[in-house]
């Protein structure tokens, strides 16, 4: 039991009061502390540490796809069967078991909690399940390279009828662990969903109302809500699918010949499982992007010493992004079939989205905008991502386009959208993220020289990657072939790029493994990072111990009076004035004028 | 302070507002915790039925669609999930009133009724197996067995929130303890009676009401 006083003495606006006790779960041995720990900041490591190595796996998955790309008839121990089961789960880990896992259940746990300024999430049971059922999903997942016929190779949207065909790699188990991994990984999300959604409503601290939230909560709380809506769409289609494939029920499959005999399906509809799919998967791009987006907004305004330009905006913009994104999901489908009306309708949807994200992207411009920059490595990686968000959010609106799109959807220029608006751009984000809250973490600093090294070749190689790649995607190469061959169609230039593009990815590879280095290496010699090495406003900055120990806060929980972006003050002491200084206090002179 | 009020604020402005925004935003209220929970958790769970409802109209619309036959224990199964829900709303209003036996009674019944309609659901898919129409490939039947299964564990989650309140009420814990957790409980029983109700009324009771709907709406 944590004994909860909010002592406001001398600060005329808060009157003192006394809160309820909170009661926290004192972890009684080494196992309880830091295995089967309840405690979000522990939780939130665990999240990350098990995405990052999951990712890991996905990245080498890449390199192999690349190698074969780039040097076709070269590896003979990469056959077509391996190329399509590399492209699933690179895919799939990348997008549902690293980012998303990273963003919600790493930096939502981390931060949720200390930026609001709660003592741990509201039910850290439930959280703890969250992370053991998403283990639990992850080593589901890797079994699958253990179980006869290897992983699925059903490409990352498992489209059936294709998926549970016979032909089709890990048609035998393969498709059966993916199914079952994504229902897992749903349960635990919803689990942990629910503690980030109702942590940010329930367990704010005084003087802490919804518009003094920093946009990183903001961009997590309204990503959550998505996910907590549009998951259980991915589950039923999932489950119907493993249904399909164990007990030979019809849900996506017509009637089918396969290899000359008639199969006992009959009456399905593959188009219901796209439909269920995308429902899903669309929402899944600003499930990622969102946080993405408050993240980023935090880290400008703290390493441009400016108030967020807009603030108001860039909150209703989140929610607006979050409710438009549920009604564009067809625009994946354009080459299915589907009536031609509702092209015309998705595309319109499709083309608004973009007015509230530019609005977002104009605001990071204008908080730019005469301040104060610090070309920190935190601010390189937001500088980074606006970029190239705007770059792949422009080849988004070609391919928004119904015809526009079609001609395209089948080649590498879809690859390189998605890479460059939903890869690339993120986890820019995540890295800067990870610059910036490291030394709360841990107490030290990450090596600026090998950060910024991480930054250059990370930056300027996913153009090296992705710019040609567009490219090639005009010239007509397709996506998901495992190999051009002689193809007349296509000029010699396509190939050579092709192999520019794979050197260009060892290079971007190679320097992620230079970042895990460095964050090992600066754990037990980075130089110690002095408290709130950024000058930063919002709470986290300031518990009573860096790095926060267990209850967040110490005796006394922060009371708030202002909102996180209160730089370079007009007449005020320092730069900087926290959310919890009060009014009136010599730190923040001009706030009471 | 309602939430688009809230989303209203101006947080740069000087005080007095911030003062008067300080003086609303109260102290963490957690033990509304909970119930915030449950009002989620019953979006996500009715997003879900809602989508298998969707998949299911979308697939009644082909032409070749054949209904699930009939079994005749459905009625009496819905007859329970209301008895069920009735009781616990009885338990509900006991809690409040302060009364400790019909607390007891209540929970113990609408507990009972759930048990008792899980049990119905079980009778009535091995009685639709037995049935000569019974085709696995018959999108009608796959989808009674999904949307049940589903409907079932979702009661069986509440069945476990039951047993924890019951066992608070079999260690002696006083009617202001039991209060949050017997209401939350009502709520979910409810909730999955409504979702019930509209499934049965929907798809499970020979198509005819789906089917008018769906021809209203020019989608059959």
């Amino acid at each position: 039991m944590v004994d909860v006083v909010h002592d406001a003495v001398g600060v005329d606006d808060v009157p003192a009061a006394e809160v309820e006790d909170v009661e926290l779960y004192h972890a009684k041995s080494w196992i309880t502390k830091y295995v089967f720990s309840q405690d979000a900041k522990v939780i939130a490591i665990q999240y990350s540490v098990t995405a990052t190595s999951i990712g890991l796996v996905a990245l080498v998955l890449s390199w192999l796809m690349r190698l074969q790309l780039g040097f076709p008839d070269t590896f003979s121990f990469i056959t077509p069967q391996d190329y399509y089961q590399f492209i699933t789960m690179h895919g799939m880990i990348m997008v549902i078991y690293l980012l998303t896992a990273l963003f919600l259940g790493g930096f939502g746990n981390y931060l949720i909690p200390l930026m609001v300024g709660a003592r741990d999430m509201v039910f850290p049971y439930v959280n703890m399940l969250s992370y053991w059922i998403y283990l639990l999903a992850v080593l589901v997942l890797v079994a699958s390279y253990f179980v006869p016929g290897g992983p699925t190779g059903a490409g990352w949207t498992l489209y059936p009828p294709q998926s549970i065909l016979s032909g089709t790699p890990g048609r035998e188990w393969g498709i059966i662990l993916m199914l079952g991994s994504l229902a897992l990984f749903i349960v635990g999300f919803t689990m942990g969903g629910l503690n980030y959604v109702v942590t940010v409503l329930q367990a704010r601290t005084r003087g802490m109302t919804l518009m003094r939230l920093p946009l990183t909560v903001w961009g997590i709380f309204v990503a959550t809500i998505l996910a907590l809506l549009a998951f259980p769409a991915l589950f039923v289609g999932a489950i119907m699918l493993l249904l399909d494939r164990v007990l030979g029920t019809s849900f996506f499959m017509p009637s089918i010949v396969e290899l000359g005999e008639h199969l006992k399906y009959g009456g399905g509809s593959p188009i219901l499982f796209q439909h269920l799919f995308w429902f899903f998967g669309h929402p899944e791009v600003y499930i990622v992007a969102l946080p993405a987006f408050g993240i980023v907004s935090d880290l400008i305004s703290t390493h441009a010493r400016k108030n967020i330009f807009g603030y108001r905006m860039m909150v209703w913009a989140i929610v607006i992004i979050g409710g438009l994104s549920f009604v564009v999901w067809a625009h994946h489908m354009y080459v299915s079939g589907m009536n031609p009306y509702f092209g015309f309708f998705f595309a319109t949807t499709t083309l608004i989205i973009a007015v509230p994200t530019a609005l977002k992207v104009y605001n990071w411009v204008l908080t730019l905008w005469r301040g104060d920059i610090h070309l920190t490595i935190p601010m390189l990686f937001a500088l980074g991502f606006i970029v190239t968000f705007v770059n792949g959010g422009i080849t988004g609106l070609f391919l928004g386009n119904v015809v526009v799109d079609v001609p395209l959807s089948d080649t590498m220029f879809v690859v390189a959208h998605f890479h460059m608006v939903m890869g690339v751009a993120p986890i820019l984000v995540v890295f800067g993220a990870i610059y910036h809250w490291y030394p709360l973490m841990s107490g030290r600093m990450l090596n600026e020289g090998l950060g910024r090294f991480h930054f250059w070749v990370t930056f300027l190689g996913a153009y090296l990657i992705y710019f040609p790649m567009h490219y090639l995607g005009f010239l007509g190469v397709p996506r998901r072939y495992f190999e051009l061959g002689d193809a007349d169609i296509y000029s010699q230039s396509a190939a050579s790029l092709n192999a520019f593009i794979s050197l260009a990815a060892f290079a971007v590879g190679f320097a992620q493994i230079v970042f895990i280095f460095n964050l090992i290496w600066s754990l037990r010699h980075g130089r110690p990072a002095e408290r709130n090495p950024w000058r930063a406003n919002s709470l986290e900055w300031q518990t009573a111990e860096m790095p926060p120990g267990h209850g967040n806060f110490g005796k006394e929980l922060p009371v708030v009076y202002r909102w996180p972006y209160d730089y370079s003050v007009p007449g005020a002491d320092q730069d900087f004035i926290p959310q919890n200084q009060p009014a009136g206090t010599p730190g923040a002179r001009a706030a009471k004028a | 302070m309602n939430f688009f009020r809230q989303l209203a604020e101006k947080p740069w402005l000087p005080e007095p507002v911030w003062a008067q925004a300080l003086r609303e935003a109260g102290a963490p209220a957690r033990q509304a915790a909970p119930r915030v929970a449950l009002s989620f958790f019953i979006g996500v769970a009715s997003i879900l039925f809602f989508m298998l409802v969707t998949a299911y109209v979308g697939r009644m619309a082909f032409e070749d669609w054949r209904p699930a036959p009939q079994t005749g224990l459905l009625r009496q199964n819905t007859v329970m999930l209301v008895f069920a829900s009735i009781a616990m709303q009885w338990a509900r209003f006991s809690a409040r009133r302060g009364q400790m036996d019909g607390v007891k009674l209540g929970m113990l019944a609408g507990g009972a009724f759930a048990a008792a309609f899980i049990m119905g659901q079980v009778l009535a898919w091995r009685q639709l197996a037995t049935m000569t129409f019974f085709d696995a490939t018959n999108p009608a039947i796959a989808f009674f067995y999904l949307i049940t299964g589903l409907h079932v564990i979702h009661l069986i989650g509440g069945l476990v929130a039951w047993l924890l309140v019951q066992d608070k009420i079999w260690r002696g814990a006083e009617i202001a303890e039991l209060r949050q957790g017997v209401a939350l409980c009502t709520r979910y029983w409810h909730f999955l009676l409504i979702v019930w109700l509209v499934l049965f009324w929907l798809l499970f009771s020979g198509n005819d009401n789906l089917g008018i709907l769906l021809a209203l709406c020019g989608i059959r």
